[in-house]
């Protein structure tokens, strides 16, 4: 068991990675990620890894293909401009069923946007973002004890699917220091059998690709995707609840934004408000069950967001008009106050009113 | 009886999508060749780019990766980078190599990265139907330049192997047509040293063939070779333009 160690979150990204048995990273600089390339540049050769700054983000996220494909596991990080270019890539290993992990520390958008926190990129990482009947995993950690313990499940989950797996951080989490536990480093293993390693004594040769011309064998091809994407509709989703046993209302936040939500609940409880929190782990799959559970008790839910109102549409889709779903946000790289967000609440919970 | 010609043992016997008369055919058997000649089946990896010899996979006895459209030499930088006594290369159309794939090509040969390039030149997007490509001639007809290349308005086209030459990462140029026997011959050979000088570890080596593309270009595969002939060899001179151990 290793100890608590002080961590920057972004190089922090980097130590879980190389826990988890990640040798290859491919990145290129933006702001506010860039101590974890700058971490990988020194800590990969130190395993006999490879660190390479890439020449864009399109050309990293191939390198990613390329690497993955060979059966290594690899890596990449951005931010939201740079994860907009790495769509059709993601896209790609999808298709081609590659395993890789990409980070997102999301910044204000759209556009250039700025530098500041922000998680205006859910749409983005939930609904595919690329091309065509695809999905990725996407975990959205909240501390950066969990940004570890996800970094490292990412890659296992990537591997478990074949499929391109993101972690979507903001940039508070990047830069914020916190106490961490990291895994045991995790043994290298052998390139799995369908990499394309060079035959080496193998029969027939391994393929890796996602052009498929034949309508019908297209439509198979996505079918058996959509067999990994309903299994990890079934086993990897996550959730944590806070306070919701006798709860009235229920916030609904992921991430940072779960952080100040939680103060903001801690704060009307005192004040004798019964009011809990859901915070959806994964992004996607986005957790429906204790929507159903709670739908039934509660009379209300505020779901607050880093952004103009993304994950609402969620959770409306899981409240499935229950309930009424109200949301609250800031946007641009503005950290939401608690309590803005306790008089949000309050608001709620005098037009909804109690129904019991 | 003795066989004084056969498939090389790297091509598989699928039969090929090419138009007849077409010379991607005639670079995959020299890629094939080359493979046998220097026994590198087993540690071969290709990556197939996007353009009409996106089915390169199909045709090749070795493991493949198909790639994005102009990235195969970033996702050939992966797999190299995560093997690097295997023997990577990308065969790459115009379209694919010097336009959309520009910036991936440059920065692989500015990293010197220990790969090989096939680069099928022919003038034009084929895949698509005759386009013009970063390539087309000046005054040559394409379905989006209908009246002939104008470089007042698309510019001049690309000499990939010269603007190339100046990085000092790349250690073997060479530029090569298929227009004639004689020319095959000399691309047969270029073929080798690209990958030799990757087993050699000496960096970044890249072949340029000129092709033709008899279907796009509205021509029978005779004509389309005397054009390649006329034409496209006039304004891409053929040659080597680096060799390993010349630009350190
Ligand atoms: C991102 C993207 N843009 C455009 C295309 C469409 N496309 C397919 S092949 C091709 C041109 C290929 O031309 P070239 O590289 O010259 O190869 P050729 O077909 O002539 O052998 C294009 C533009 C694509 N597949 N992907
Ligand atoms: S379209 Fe042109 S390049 Fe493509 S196979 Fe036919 S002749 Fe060859």
């Amino acid at each position: 068991m290793s100890d608590l160690q002080l961590f920057k979150g972004n190089e922090a990204v980097g130590e879980a990675a190389v826990r988890a048995g990640c040798r290859h990273f491919f990145g290129y600089p933006i702001t506010p990620q860039n101590e974890l390339p700058e971490y990988m540049s020194w800590r990969l050769p130190e395993v006999g890894g490879v660190f390479l700054q890439a020449e864009s983000e399109v050309a990293a996220i191939n390198m990613v293909y390329g690497a993955g494909g060979a059966g290594a596991k690899a890596m990449t990080s951005s931010s939201s401009p740079g994860i907009s270019l790495k769509q059709e890539g993601i896209s790609f290993l999808a298709g081609a069923e590659i395993p890789g992990v990409i980070v997102n520390m999301v910044r204000g958008g759209p556009g250039l946007g700025g530098i500041q926190p922000a998680q205006s990129d859910y749409f983005q990482a939930t609904r595919g973002g690329g091309h065509g009947d695809y999905r990725t995993v996407v975990l959205g950690p909240a501390s950066l004890q969990e940004l570890v313990d996800m970094t490292y499940e990412a890659f296992q989950i990537a591997d478990r699917y074949r499929n391109p797996v993101m972690v979507v951080g903001d940039g508070v989490m990047g830069q914020m220091m916190e106490p961490v536990v990291f895994p045991d480093m995790a043994e290298v293993t052998d390139p799995p059998d369908w990499a394309t390693t060079g035959k080496r004594g193998r029969d027939n040769f391994n393929l890796i690709n996602s052009l498929y011309l034949d309508p019908e064998e297209l439509w198979e091809h996505n079918r058996k995707l959509n067999d990994k994407y309903r299994q990890m509709t079934e086993k990897e989703v996550r959730w944590e609840t806070r306070a919701t046993d006798d709860a009235d209302f229920a916030f609904v936040a992921y991430g940072t934004t779960a952080r100040i939500v939680q103060k903001a609940v801690e704060q009307m409880r005192e004040d004798g408000h019964a009011v809990g929190l859901v915070r959806p782990q994964t992004l996607w799959p986005f957790p429906q069950e204790p929507f159903d559970e709670l739908s039934d008790r509660v009379d209300g839910f505020r779901t607050v967001e880093m952004s103009l109102g993304q994950m609402v549409e969620d959770v409306r889709l899981a409240v499935q008009g229950r309930v009424p779903v109200q949301f609250y946000g800031t946007t641009g790289g503005v950290m939401p106050d608690y309590r803005d967000i306790i008089s949000a609440m309050e608001e709620m919970m005098r037009k909804v009113g109690g129904r019991r | 009886m003795k066989a004084v010609y056969e498939k090389p043992k790297s091509l598989t016997d699928v039969v090929t999508h090419y138009c007849p008369g077409c010379t991607h055919g005639v670079a995959h058997r020299l890629v094939a060749e080359v493979i046998d000649d220097l026994k590198l089946e087993d540690r071969a990896v290709g990556i197939a780019s996007v353009g009409c010899s996106v089915f390169a996979y199909d045709y090749f006895e070795v493991d493949f990766q198909q790639a994005a459209h102009g990235r195969a030499p970033a996702v050939a930088t992966g797999i190299k980078r995560v093997h690097p006594d295997s023997v990577v290369f990308t065969y790459q159309g115009d379209g694919d190599l010097a336009s959309i794939g520009a910036a991936e090509i440059v920065h692989a040969a500015m990293r010197g990265e220990n790969i090989t390039v096939v680069f099928i030149n022919n003038a034009i997007y084929g895949m698509t139907g005759g386009q013009m490509a970063p390539t087309t001639l000046v005054g040559q007809k394409a379905s989006t330049s209908p009246a002939g290349r104008d470089p007042d308005h698309s510019g001049s086209p690309i000499r990939v192997c010269e603007m190339l030459s100046t990085l000092p990462g790349v250690a073997y140029l060479a530029r090569v047509s298929c227009h004639d026997a004689r020319g095959i011959m000399s691309a047969k050979r270029s073929i080798g040293k690209a990958f030799q000088t990757q087993l050699d570890g000496e960096g970044f080596a890249l072949v340029e063939i000129l092709s033709n593309c008899p279907t796009n270009w509205g021509m029978s595969p005779v004509e389309s070779l005397e054009w390649v002939k006329e034409h496209m060899v006039r304004y891409y001179p053929l040659g080597e333009f680096c060799t390993p151990g010349e630009g350190e």
